[in-house]
């Protein structure tokens, strides 16, 4: 039994590993182009994106997922997300992208905006370029910045794809679960949790790496 | 004709007027003081000569070639960075890339636009540069392992290896410790041995007096005495430079 638990578990982490991994892939670039958006000076720009991102951050992220996955049916009518396991999927990771972009943004905003200004005055007047200034002197010094709390973010979200199963999506917890129903036992359910452990701790481990590796200067 | 003409030069942020008509002018290989109390606008005449700052009015002439004028300013960010290499700024913190070796901060800007076959040059003088700084067994520190003094020395080196026409101080020693100021000064005294063309602002009157060719006293956003660096420091001629003077420490 215990053998089969975990097979049927592993299989269950696999889906809860691709909404991680495929969540990062896509929030964390796109949470670099809401940051900047939101440090716009446009002010079209700045404050609709402000705007989005207070919605994200200040509602659960359980009722996003319900509501990019059955909004687009009831208020406009369209099976956006088609059926089967896939638009669902498909359906969860938009919302995840879209919430976790939101809160790398802010990150990323954080670390930006604690960037002494002499650092862009002192390649400013070395004749550099504001691109050039971005990505050779101040890019480096904000990852040094804020691998911490981008650590922090990523270790919740491993933990946070269990959400994906209001809308049944098949990750781990789903599995696990699964086995009450069709053999009358919980301890798989409890079991999942050595799988969440193992995997943050692996991360934990990681980002000890990067922040090492980035602790040459400081 | 002077290497460098500023004329009736006026910045003002919000309400408060802090320059209030700045001119004055530089021969090459002349280097030129800037005193005055803390407030008096020195700072933000150096940050409008290095165009950190953007001047209300006036103009700013090097080698003869109007590079600002403040009726039409230029905007063009790519003129602008070319505008910027007329002038070299070494500020009161440094402003050392953390992530950069001394020997890479140095090289870093002339790199970027480097031919292949430059690149060798430009490292040969970055290291040339470190060693006149004394610090030839530094180039490979990181700045957080260096000291004050051995930072901004490594941030003159930096400013030197673009060769620009006139390069500017923001007090080089305000940050640093007494023990530590000596080493700063003497290189930047040996930079004028060699007729570098330099403006300093600096509270180190004796070393305004001793290293510059032309000194001048601001007070209130304008200047209010002007001359041979010695004559104005040792016998100012306005009552109020006396009075500066006679507040700080020679």
């Amino acid at each position: 039994m215990f053998l089969t638990v975990t097979i049927s578990l592993l299989e269950g982490f696999i889906g809860t590993i691709k909404l991680f991994l495929l969540t990062l892939v896509f929030s964390l670039p796109l949470g670099l182009f809401i940051c900047f958006g939101s440090m716009s000076k446009t002010a079209v720009l700045k404050y609709p994106i402000r705007f989005i991102i207070w919605i994200v951050r200040g509602t659960p992220l359980m009722l996003q997922l319900l509501i990019i996955y059955y909004g687009p049916g009831i208020f406009l009518g369209v099976n956006l997300w088609g059926g089967g396991s896939n638009g669902r999927f498909m359906a969860a990771l938009v919302a995840f992208v879209f919430n976790y972009a939101c809160y790398f943004s802010e990150i990323y905003r954080g670390g930006i905006q604690s960037i002494p200004v002499g650092q862009y005055e002192a390649g400013k007047v070395l004749g550099m370029t504001k691109s050039q200034i971005f990505v050779k002197i101040i890019l480096l010094q904000v990852i040094k910045r804020i691998v911490p709390p981008i650590s922090n973010e990523v270790i919740t979200l491993v933990k946070d794809t269990s959400l994906a199963r209001v809308i049944a999506v098949y990750e781990i917890i789903w599995n696990g679960q699964a086995f009450i129903k069709s053999s009358g036992i919980i301890w798989p359910l409890f079991y999942t949790g050595a799988f969440y452990l193992l995997f943050s701790g692996l991360l934990t481990l990681l980002f000890g790496y990067i922040e090492k590796k980035l602790g040459y200067f400081k | 004709m002077p290497i460098l003409e500023v004329k009736n030069l006026k910045k003002k942020f919000d309400k408060n007027q802090i320059l209030k008509g700045i001119s004055f002018d530089l021969e090459e290989g002349q280097a030129i003081s800037i005193i005055g109390s803390s407030g008096s606008g020195k700072t933000t005449l150096l940050r409008c000569l290095n165009f950190l700052e953007t001047a209300d009015e006036g103009t700013i002439t090097v080698r003869g070639e109007q590079l600002f004028d403040g009726k039409n300013p230029v905007t063009d960010p790519d003129l602008l960075r070319k505008m910027r290499l007329h002038f070299g700024l070494v500020f009161q913190q440094f402003n050392l890339f953390p992530q950069y070796t001394a020997l890479e901060n140095v090289t870093l800007a002339p790199l970027i636009n480097a031919e292949a076959n430059e690149k060798a040059g430009i490292i040969e003088n970055a290291k040339d540069l470190l060693d006149q700084m004394g610090l030839s067994d530094r180039m490979d520190n990181y700045p957080h392992q260096l000291s004050g003094g051995q930072q901004q020395r490594v941030a003159i080196a930096r400013a030197l290896a673009l060769k620009p026409d006139i390069l500017c101080f923001d007090e080089p020693t305000s940050a640093l410790d007494p023990e530590l100021t000596g080493e700063v000064l003497r290189v930047i005294r040996n930079l004028a041995e060699k007729n570098t063309t330099m403006i300093i602002v600096t509270h180190e009157m004796a070393f305004a007096r001793d290293v510059a060719d032309k000194a001048i006293f601001m007070d209130d956003g304008a200047i209010l005495e002007m001359g041979p660096a010695d004559e104005l420091i040792n016998n100012p001629k306005e009552e109020r430079t006396r009075q500066f003077l006679s507040g700080v420490i020679k």
